[in-house]
């Protein structure tokens, strides 16, 4: 197999009117994902002059119809990069100056936006249109005008000439400089993905996925292609369902939904109103998480109401396709202790360097019981190909492997700070440039947060170093506490130099884009400049 | 009243709540700020908010949440 595409053709073969990707306004089965990809692509073929390997945006809200988009794109031998509607203008702005897409695949509904970023595209760039009578510099194409007549011939041919490293999307992230980066995923990557989430969670024909993720987030190419090569169904729950929460829990009996691969802070929703004291979900049979820590007193919850679910804490960034290592939770946690990141996926490699390029063994320190810390690497089929147009970037993260100097071989150097607990699973600690100095003690922030994960009354906080002022802030949301009842829970439970200097409470944590807390956002508000 | 445009205000500042017409169709309450109004309202006024009442009606306009909220109060 060397062809994401074949997902969605041997699924048409075996089940071909069974739904692919549906909504609450119906969906599409696999065959009729195929006929409409085929058209969709060999549309683009013809409108693109039979560009190869070239960025197509794709501008739709998430339906069933956008993940045919995206596999038109693939048939037309160029791969996709999914904008978010709802983007801020400086941010698309910023995407397609990186990107230059040779074509925007978008419908009526969003036809205004996309000639808006056109223009504004001309102006910053002065003008660089590839169509010098219009202006234009990338064309768009209206879904809702498909030439379904389209000459198909063409892409057979294409497909002889596609190969396994070619590219299938690019997915940007948002970079610590405020610049998105596009980590550039190929077929290789997504088919090696796939098959090791396939196997490790049993996903097969009966799966009915609720997707929650945005299909611009890298979370969401889990659920999708795990969907597609097995013939499963994934239906896409309405985001205002999160915030109607009964509403949730009918979609998910409706559709008997078994499988769920949400952020956590999806799953602390319905840990936060206490859903199951109002419905049950009988169907659901494996919850997954990733995307940023998972609180335990909430997973708890979960498992309490729905014991006999099957529980998944996935790690990894965009860069390893999705995930680098997971842990099915197989043993009880108190509220207050982390959960482990686990161990490397099949078919991938992680390993961890301190801070001289040196391995760090799974050796435990009897006093903290846990190992030394480093940083951790990821190495294999599942690494992305770079980051799109920034090869400055590309080489401070995709690296020769440090611990090879015999042949090339390149590794992603994720940033993130791990270390093995007494199981030899990883555990997380923080980001690399999350680890602060303090008082001459190296700090992870990450540390104290989870120490906070066991105070009542507190629904979310974060920690955030105030560098001019040499502060430790502790900022949450939830009941007011006393100062020194909040210290006295700290002191329990982190060594004192570790202690928060300043406490803030806030009425409603700030979240970015793809619903995680803002950290950046705390920083610059609440520290002093 | 007041102190419900108080609540409102602290939890998702630089709306104009009086004139809004539709909090949900326009995007001010998304699920997480739900979550944060719900609990603030049921500490604040007292009332057992449950998950069958955030409904779209419930939560469309200021007036629509005040109805709401007073009706909880008489229960």
């Amino acid at each position: 197999m060397k062809n994401i595409l074949e997902f969605i053709e041997n699924s048409a073969l075996r089940y071909p009117d069974k739904l692919a990707v549906a909504d609450e306004n119906g969906g599409l089965t696999y065959g009729q994902m195929v006929k409409l990809s085929r058209q969709i692509g060999a549309w683009i073929y013809e409108k693109t002059d039979g560009d190869k390997n070239k960025p197509v945006a794709v501008l739709l809200d998430k339906k069933p119809e956008s993940v045919a988009a995206y596999m038109g794109v693939v048939y037309s031998g160029n791969f996709y990069v999914v904008l978010d509607a709802e983007m801020p203008a400086s941010r698309a702005e910023s995407i397609l100056g990186t990107l230059k897409p040779v074509a925007v695949v978008t419908d009526t509904g969003h036809m205004e936006k996309a000639q808006e970023l056109n223009s504004r595209d001309v102006q910053a760039d002065g003008c660089q249109g590839q169509d010098a009578e219009t202006n234009e510099v990338f064309r768009i194409l209206n879904l809702d005008e498909l030439d379904a007549e389209a000459d198909q011939s063409a892409l057979e041919t294409v497909r002889k000439r596609t190969i396994d490293t070619d590219p299938v999307y690019a997915l940007f992230t948002s970079g610590s400089t405020g610049v998105p980066k596009g980590a550039v995923v190929s077929h290789r990557n997504v088919i090696s993905y796939t098959y090791w989430y396939t196997e490790a969670f049993g996903i097969d024909e009966n799966t009915i996925f609720g997707s929650q993720t945005p299909f611009y987030f890298s979370m969401s190419v889990s659920d999708l292609y795990s969907t597609l090569k097995n013939g499963a169904t994934l239906y896409i729950i309405p985001k205002a369902y999160f915030t109607f929460p009964m509403k949730l829990m009918e979609f998910m009996n409706t559709y008997r939904i078994n499988t769920i691969y949400w952020v956590p802070s999806a799953l602390q929703i319905v840990a936060n109103y206490k859903l199951f004291q109002y419905a049950q979900l009988p169907e659901l049979k494996k919850v997954l998480f990733a995307g940023e820590v998972m609180p335990t007193k909430p997973l708890n919850y979960w498992i309490q109401n729905l014991p006999d679910a099957m529980y998944a804490n996935l790690f990894g960034p965009t860069e390893t396709t999705d995930i680098c290592t997971y842990y099915v939770v197989d043993r009880k946690f108190a509220d207050d202790e982390p959960l482990p990141m686990g161990r490397a996926c099949n078919n991938c490699d992680v390993f961890v360097l301190d801070e001289n390029g040196r391995e760090v063994s799974p050796e435990i320190n009897p006093e903290t019981g846990f190992s030394r810390e480093g940083e951790l690497y990821a190495r294999g089929s599942f690494v992305a190909l770079g980051y799109f147009g920034n090869a400055e970037k590309t080489r401070e993260a995709f690296v020769q492997n440090p611990l090879n100097p015999n042949y090339p071989e390149l590794v992603y150097k994720t940033g993130d700070l791990v270390k093995y607990n007494r199981y030899g699973e990883l555990v997380y600690v923080c980001r690399k440039d999350y680890q602060i100095k303090h008082m001459g003690y190296r700090i992870e922030l990450g540390e104290i947060e989870a120490a906070a994960g066991a105070i009542d009354g507190i629904r979310s906080y974060a920690c955030v170093y105030d560098d001019a002022a040499d502060k430790i802030l502790f900022i949450y949301e939830g009941k007011k506490k006393d100062e020194t009842e909040l210290l006295k829970a700290f002191q329990k439970r982190v060594p004192h130099y570790m202690e928060p200097n300043r406490f803030v409470r806030v009425t409603s944590m700030p979240h970015n884009a793809n619903g995680k807390i803002d950290r950046k956002r705390l920083k610059a508000e609440y520290a002093q400049h | 009243m007041e102190e419900l445009l108080k609540i409102l205000n602290e939890v998702k500042p630089g709306v104009d709540y009086e004139n809004e017409t539709d909090l949900i169709g326009h995007g001010v309450l998304d699920s997480i700020t739900m979550v944060t109004l719900v609990l603030q309202l049921s500490d604040e006024f007292d009332v057992d908010i449950s998950p069958v009442d955030i409904t779209p009606e419930n939560f469309k306009t200021v007036q629509t949440i005040y109805d709401m909220i007073q009706r909880l109060e008489d229960e």
